[in-house]
């Protein structure tokens, strides 16, 4: 039998995340469009941001493709592809470990540059230090997973519980039992993971959802008529101050 | 043949008495708020100077304009697209704040709230960015009039150039330099690198009249437009994450009304009409393979209105014939086509600018001046232009890529029309020899004389409005100032929620007016 705690953190907070995501998201391109910016402090800072800020976001780009890799892919399907349960663990610690050092490392750099200069540092709202905080929480939470539980204390194979369960809630048939048992830190990753995702359409993490690919498939110069969108705007959009 | 209309200027350098009026008036209605203290999308600088921000014609360190690949094909010096998407995170061709200057005030508080003393208080300088206390290094316009001296004045990369390529040292000891003004704002060019290098698809060129423009509403701040723009003319606003820029005063164009650093223009300089050109002729003109050729390719670009093709080609594309009629007068297509006094600046960018430049006379005049001779004799004049490298040569690099002979052939014009109009004056007889060795008639010298020297208000700029074609369409914007965006400089609107405008007339002294506190958050 399940605790409500369980039902709770593992059913229905899912669930209210996916709801504040996508509804957060929408909200946020109808009503405050011009809210949506990356609020780059390159201006103010370069020296530190040149290394910290490529290692950070391409760690975190990483990251995701190994989420992708580990949660959605069954694991019938890389067995069927030859790769065994030793070889896949090998290949999830090393590149994860390596993915994971850079976007922690990437961070630190990122938050000690935030802190020391002074500009760099006016310019950061409450609302980004409490995404650095979530975003701090989830990495390290992120890091003992992948190299404390599955890595120096043995091997915790997620495969068979969280990645199950994970499909489970995108395909309407969730099991909140397979999350019940498993190690803390994975529950604490799970769930700092979730509060993120909650903050993500209100801070400036938002501009991840804006990332231009479209730039390489159209023309150069770009013309656009006066008479576009004439009259049509709303008089008054948000004005959200994240 | 594809026609198009855009809206140029041309600044007569010989006029600019670098007085900063223009920058002044643009700063205090488009670039008074948070975010872009450091900002002038209008600004004056004196040449030879390193110009703002610091050193921006440095393309090799900037990385800003066009470049031709091996197979003679258009790229953005930037590298290509893959490889600027790359670089998102951290753009290493982005300047920083110190490169454009620290703003910064003065704690004037002091002055009142400091205690009696012996010694008068002192407003110390404040950063406008941090808010503490800061030493003032720079400042927009920091070589004002050969400020900062030679070793300063060396680090100007046009100087750099002459130095390195032609062997040619600009002089700077007293009584030796020469200067002059520069203002600049937004080029407005026919094939903008900063709209090719924004990565969301937020700045555009508007199709009616080429005013380059940034959509704050689809801007994301990946900052690739900052570096894109080789004239360094896009400006990262720090506190909003968006990119903004001279909008060549479009509230005020659609209406009829010159740009305000135009409309204030102490020297009365600046001059602004239509231009045709062929669009489809752009990209080619553009990838024109010598330096030195692009200021003629440009010329070519553009259309004349008094040929019936153009015309019909115009009412074909859908040019308002009222357009068509501006350009016709276009003070700006005399300067440029009629008379080939106007040269844009710094064609090597391959941006096809459309702000152009009367090349100053000044500099040769008072080198010669210097030597004794009568400066405003025509053979002197002519002699000097021919011989003198420093002054051409500078302006060459400046406006032609290099290569003096148009800069010259513009120079000799203003020359011979100097020398005509002084023998007008003193009632001697003209001589008529001038005019035909540099091509013109006698009547064109006069009417360059009376554009140059005399036009009115309505001959310098002829402005078509918005239209009456699209009078319905306007109605709708009519209805709200154009200035009133977020984060613009507008007045709010009539925003009930905040109060909206206050009635002074009728406003009682005891209630609080909430429009006059627009900081306080909507209820």
């Amino acid at each position: 039998m399940i605790s409500t705690v369980d039902l709770m953190l593992w059913l229905v907070l899912p669930y209210v995340t996916i709801a504040v995501l996508v509804g957060g998201t929408v909200w946020r391109f109808r009503h405050d469009r011009f809210g949506l910016s990356t609020r780059s402090s390159q201006l103010h800072e370069s020296r530190v941001l040149r290394v910290a800020s490529p290692l950070f976001h391409f760690g975190l780009l990483f990251v995701v493709g190994g989420h992708v890799f580990g949660l959605l892919v069954p694991k019938s399907v890389t067995r069927l592809l030859g790769l065994g349960q030793e070889a896949y663990h090998v290949l999830a610690l090393v590149m994860g470990t390596v993915a994971g050092l850079a976007a922690v490392g990437g961070l630190a750099a990122l938050i000690w540059r935030r802190w020391g200069t002074p500009a760099v540092r006016a310019a950061t709202t409450r609302n980004d230090r409490l995404t650095y905080l979530l975003l701090v929480v989830v990495l390290l939470a992120g890091m003992a997973t992948t190299d404390l539980t599955n890595g120096v204390l043995g091997e915790y194979d997620y495969r068979e519980t969280v990645s199950p369960w994970f499909r489970g809630i995108l395909l309407l048939h969730p099991d909140p039992t397979l999350m019940a048992s498993v190690p803390l830190t994975y529950k604490v990753h799970v769930l700092a993971g979730m509060v993120l995702f909650c903050l993500w359409p209100f801070s400036r993490l938002i501009h991840a959802f804006t990332a231009p690919v479209h730039y390489l498939f159209r023309p150069y110069v770009v013309y656009r008529s006066r008479g576009e969108g004439l009259g049509t705007r709303e008089p008054r959009r948000g004005r959200y101050v994240p | 043949m594809r026609v198009m209309a855009q809206l140029a200027m041309v600044m007569n350098l010989d006029k600019c008495i670098g007085c900063h009026t223009c920058s002044v008036t643009c700063k205090q209605t488009w670039t008074n708020r948070e975010g872009t203290e450091y900002v002038w999308f209008n600004n004056v600088e004196t040449r030879p100077g390193q110009g703002y921000p610091r050193r921006y014609e440095d393309q090799e360190r900037w990385r800003g304009g066009w470049e031709l690949t091996r197979r003679g094909r258009l790229r953005l010096r930037g590298g290509s697209r893959l490889r600027r998407l790359g670089r998102l995170f951290a753009n290493p061709d982005l300047p920083e704040l110190t490169d454009y200057y620290e703003p910064w005030t003065y704690d004037y508080r002091t002055l009142t709230t400091a205690p009696l003393g012996d010694d008068s208080p002192v407003a110390r300088p404040i950063s406008a960015i941090t808010g503490a206390p800061t030493s003032v290094r720079s400042g927009p316009n920091w070589d004002d009039s050969l400020g900062g001296g030679p070793e300063n004045l060396a680090a100007d990369p046009v100087v750099a150039r002459l130095r390195d390529e032609l062997g040619t040292a600009v002089r700077f000891e007293f009584e030796q330099a020469f200067m002059f003004y520069l203002p600049r704002i937004c080029e407005h060019c026919l094939n903008p690198s900063c709209v090719a290098s924004c990565p969301s698809g937020a700045m555009y060129k508007r199709v009616e009249d080429g005013i380059v423009l940034v959509d704050q509403d689809r801007c994301r701040g990946w900052r690739m437009c900052v570096s894109g723009c080789p004239y360094k003319k896009v400006y990262f606003n720090h506190r909003t994450g968006k990119a903004e820029k001279c909008t060549f005063c479009y509230p005020r164009m659609e209406v009829g009304q010159p740009t305000v650093c135009a409309e204030t223009c102490v020297g009365r300089l600046r001059y602004i009409g239509v231009m045709l050109y062929d669009v489809d002729r752009v990209t080619r003109a553009a990838s024109t393979p010598d330096e030195k050729d692009l200021y003629p390719a440009q010329l070519d670009v553009f259309l004349d209105p008094d040929d019936p093709e153009v015309a019909a080609a115009a009412e074909r594309d859908g040019v308002p014939h009222e357009w068509v009629e501006a350009a016709r007068r276009s003070p700006v297509r005399d300067l440029i086509c009629t008379y080939r006094l106007a040269l844009p600046l710094h064609p090597e960018y391959r941006t096809m600018p459309m702000v152009w430049y009367v090349p100053p006379l000044s500099p040769v005049v008072d080198a010669l001046a210097r030597t004794g001779f009568d400066g405003e004799d025509t053979g002197n004049l002519f002699g000097a232009i021919e011989s003198l490298r420093i002054p051409v040569e500078y302006l060459a690099e400046l406006f032609t890529a290099g290569d003096p002979e148009p800069v010259r052939a513009s120079l000799r014009r203003l020359a011979a029309m100097r020398s005509f109009m002084r023998s007008v004056n003193l009632g001697e007889v003209p001589d008529g020899a001038a005019a035909s060795q540099v091509g013109l008639t006698e009547d064109q010298l006069r009417a360059m004389y009376r554009l140059l020297a005399l036009a009115r208000y309505e001959e310098r700029y002829v402005i078509p409005t918005a239209g009456v074609g699209q009078a319905h369409d306007l109605e709708a914007v009519a209805t709200r100032c154009s200035l009133d965006t977020d984060g613009g400089p507008g007045m709010g609107g009539g925003d009930s929620a905040r109060g909206g405008p206050v009635e002074l007339f009728v406003w009682n002294p005891h209630s609080r007016p909430d429009g006059l506190f627009p900081g306080s958050r909507p209820r």
